[in-house]
């Protein structure tokens, strides 16, 4: 009997230790994902901020620029680098066939004549010298040098050819290739090109949409929520509108694209592809989030504030826009900056309203087409290109480095300035 | 602005002269000055958003009259003010004829004479609204309520935005989608078997609509299979382990590892999901086709399993912490009866607040459910685009959202039956997803309601 008891007891005791376990390990499995996830990201990102460079010595020919004796300003802009260009990439191997030229020409990106007329231009005294001169590599042989590539494929099925890596490896053993931080990365904008491709374009299209968000959700959004939570008449009509702001935190983003498309581009005829209208698809979508996060913090401003606003003879308005609305400002804001953060990583409104058009200029307002952060990780995901991968992963860096400080932001603002009530 | 920022000045100057002859202000200085900037602001903006609207269509009126009598048709009247309005921006490219080049004269004209006219008209409107308002001013007249009216009307005007944008977005999508059913019935929709949006892709626009060409070409069943497929893999994933670590963190875990543990999950909530997309493509996605095709399977490399898997761990932190609050609201005394009567924590657990706190769990659920059907990018980018029919997990499937993308994705011809389902499917995304949300809020409104 004494011994059942122990028994069942002791199973009962396992039971507990295993309940337990499994709560363990499903924490540990969630935070095990975070981790793989970061970590996968880092791994394959943090080789983009390096490019790499091939020094290449040019010859400044006047004859092969078509150039006169003593070329003015004008003449060195006008003049035709591509046969210079070409030349230069020649002579590093002389011997070689016509098609293995083809393959020197290749082994740097696709503008280099524009890298060599920038240096001409830079000091017009070169002319008839010679100059080490770096020039981008190709993208696929930024992948080799950073040993993203595997060097033992068979030929038939890599980019690189035999020849252009053995040419790659002489450079290498004469100490000209050379890797440096990838400014054009941030200051690019997209190019089919993966070692030309940067994230200016993007980047400035999702500030823009962000901004455009911003001056149209914030307002709005407190004024809503001041009058629902203040003002409003406790019936019907209110109601309905509470439980349509709920509903509308909850209704897929790509429903908000449909919206967009259906009605700012179909009707309203916005221009396709812009931050703006970008920015009013994603407002509609953070406006909820904005309403709720501001009701919130306005029902934590203690109600004795306000009796006693009133008792001095405030009216209701000056009441709430004197003491309450202020009080609960810093709950809004962190809210505000939590919304934008959501706004910020959304891509599939974004797509439907046109905003993955390739853009190869910088945007200088919301109404040039652009695309945005978040559109440009799907873009360059989708493309085949191998030096696309470690663009994607640090293009996520960026935005996840900038999702973390809005949301830092948003928590120091929350509780730096949030006034305790006991 | 300026008028407005000045008339403030003025009307609380004022206000403040009246103050000093001793006579008694019915209002604080500052609203006079306020009145009076209302009074500036608002007929001059309205007679402006008036003056916007009815400008083109008038301008175009006048024009176009030249032509009235030459028995053009409508089209072409329309494609003759297009050509003028582009030639006097002087971007015509084609040919240009004397008579176009009349009418942009006119036009250009017209717009100048328009302009002008606008801002006199506005000036004096604004003048003589201020006029009229300092003058009710300088009887003392109440100011306080009309301007706090006003206040309360314009935020009565930014609640309704919520209720706007819900009727935009039914209409955005119902015309759409009765246009779409006019061509396919309603039946073929919801029950037929094949999806082919791309048989539909070419079509001579100038030859009239023959619904037959599109008899099964939009059969919904393998994209509803897909989406509610890869939802359920989803689920699979988030519910235990969310449910576990939410039941965790609300019972067992110390203050300590709930400070950090908790964030840190909610995290995954937080990272956007083009992001999780291209995890799933570029790591999960071959990761299982090496485990598949180590074991003798054919895995495809875009297969619901990674797609949905993924998605699973984007939702962990959905259910994690909405349950980790409903378990936390159970009344402490549940769990002193409980223990009074012997049992261990997890008894406790498993048998008294598990099912006292089931509706709100619930509704958790639900709201996870809804967020697995309406994702996008996960699936776009880590399961098929091709809609097959199948529940093997091990091959890809696609979903209503990522057939939105694929057919809308590019140029979209408004009118054709492809786009048009597009918006069929959003209506059904939103309605599927509205029910859902609207249930879960519910289950879990009535559930707090019980134990408050």
């Amino acid at each position: 009997m004494n011994k059942n008891k122990e028994k069942l007891l002791n199973s009962r005791y396992r039971a507990e230790k295993r309940f337990q376990f499994y709560g363990k390990s499903a924490i540990f499995l969630a935070l095990l994902f975070l981790t793989i996830f970061i970590f996968k990201i880092f791994s394959t990102g943090y080789t983009a901020f390096q490019k790499t460079w091939l020094i290449v010595p040019v010859t400044f020919d006047a004859e092969t620029l078509y150039l006169d004796e003593n070329p003015s300003k004008e003449d060195l802009e006008d003049a035709d680098y591509f046969d210079l260009a070409l030349q230069t990439m020649f002579d590093l191997d002389k011997s070689a066939s016509e098609k293995q030229q083809n393959d020197l020409k290749r082994m740097v990106s696709y503008f280099f004549e524009r890298e060599i007329k920038r240096e001409l231009l830079n000091d017009p005294s070169l002319i008839g010298k010679t100059k080490d001169v770096y020039l981008t590599a190709s993208d696929d042989l930024d992948q080799v040098f950073k040993g993203n590539y595997p060097r033992d494929l068979p030929e038939d099925q890599r980019r690189v050819t035999d020849y252009q890596l053995k040419i790659f490896d002489q450079l290498v053993e004469q100490g000209r290739v050379e890797s440096k931080f990838n400014l054009s990365f941030f200051i690019y904008p997209d190019s089919r090109e993966a070692e030309l491709a940067g994230i200016a374009s993007s980047f400035m299209g999702s500030i823009f949409s962000i901004l455009v968000c911003l001056v149209i959700a914030f307002p709005v959004a407190v004024l809503a929520a001041i009058y629902l939570e203040e003002f409003a008449p406790k019936n019907r009509f209110t109601d309905f509108i509470e439980v349509n702001i709920n509903n509308l935190a909850a209704v897929p983003s790509i429903v908000f694209g449909l919206l967009g498309l259906g009605i700012l581009l179909a009707v309203f005829q916005l221009p396709r592809s812009t931050p703006l209208v970008g920015g009013i698809t994603l407002s509609l979508m953070t406006l909820p989030t904005i309403i709720i996060a501001c009701r919130a913090s306005l029902k934590a401003v203690p109600p004795s504030i306000r009796e006693a606003a009133l008792a001095m003879g405030a009216s209701k308005m000056q009441t709430t826009m004197h003491h309450t609305v202020p009080l609960s400002m810093p709950g809004t804001l962190s809210g505000t900056i939590i919304g934008l953060a959501q706004a910020l990583g959304e891509t599939a409104p974004l797509i439907l309203i046109g905003m993955v058009a390739f853009v190869n200029t910088i945007p200088g307002s919301p109404l040039d087409p652009a695309a945005s952060l978040p559109v440009q990780i799907y873009i360059w995901a989708e493309s085949a290109e191998r030096g696309f991968v470690e663009k994607v992963s640090a293009c996520i860096m960026v935005l996840l480095g900038f999702l973390i400080i809005m949301n830092l932001f948003a928590q120091i603002i929350r509780h730096k300035f949030e006034k305790k009530w006991s | 602005m300026l008028l407005g920022f000045t008339s403030y000045y003025f009307g609380r100057k004022k206000a403040y002269s009246i103050q000093a002859t001793n006579t008694r202000l019915t209002a604080l200085p500052q609203f006079y000055g306020y009145y009076l900037a209302i009074w500036c602001a608002i007929p001059a903006f309205i007679i402006y958003s008036l003056w916007a609207i009815f400008e083109p269509s008038i301008v175009k009126l006048i024009i176009l009259s030249d032509y009235s009598n030459q028995g053009y048709l409508d089209d072409e009247l329309n494609l003759i003010y297009e050509k003028t309005k582009s030639l006097s921006r002087g971007q015509f490219s084609g040919e240009i004829t004397p008579y176009l080049e009349t009418s942009a004269e006119k036009y250009l004209n017209l717009r100048s004479i328009a302009q002008n006219s606008k801002v006199v008209l506005i000036l004096a409107i604004i003048i003589a609204s201020i006029v009229y308002g300092y003058k009710r001013i300088s009887s003392n007249n109440r100011t306080r309520e009309p301007v706090e009216k006003f206040l309360n009307a314009v935020l009565f005007t930014a609640s309704l935005a919520a209720i706007l944008t819900t009727i935009g977005i039914v209409f955005s999508l119902i015309f759409q989608t009765i246009d779409f059913f006019k061509v396919i019935p309603l039946f073929d929709f919801i029950f037929g078997t094949h999806w082919y949006p791309a048989k539909a892709f070419v079509r001579d626009a100038s030859e009239p609509l023959d619904p037959s060409m599109y008899s099964d070409t939009f059969g919904a069943v393998p994209i509803f299979a897909g989406t509610f497929f890869i939802a359920l893999i989803a689920m699979c994933v988030a519910i235990p382990i969310g449910l576990m670590s939410g039941i965790y963190l609300a019972e067992y875990a110390s203050t300590k590892v709930r400070q950090y543990a908790k964030p840190l999950i909610e995290i995954l909530a937080g990272i956007p999901t083009v992001v999780y997309g291209f995890f799933a493509a570029l790591t999960v996605g071959p990761f299982l086709k090496d485990i598949g095709t180590a074991m003798g399977l054919e895995v495809s490399a875009e297969s619901a399993l990674a797609a949905g898997g993924v998605m699973g761990i984007m939702i962990i932190p959905f259910i994690s912490s909405l349950s980790d609050d409903v378990i936390t609201s159970v009344p402490q005394g549940l769990r002193d009866g409980s223990y009074a009567m012997g049992a261990t924590k997890s008894e406790t657990i498993k048998k008294v607040i598990f099912p006292a706190a089931l509706p709100g769990i619930v509704g958790s659920i639900l709201l996870g459910v809804s967020r697995a059907v309406g994702e996008t990018m996960i699936v776009v980018m880590a399961s098929g685009l091709a809609a097959n029919l199948t529940f093997n997990p091990l091959e890809s499937t696609s979903t209503i959202t990522a057939q939105i993308v694929v057919i809308l994705i590019g140029d979209q011809a408004f009118g054709d039956p492809k786009t048009q389902a597009a918006f069929a499917l959003g209506m059904t995304l939103f309605l599927v997803t509205l029910s859902l949300n609207i249930f879960a809020l519910r289950v879990v409104k009535k559930y707090r309601e019980k134990y408050e």
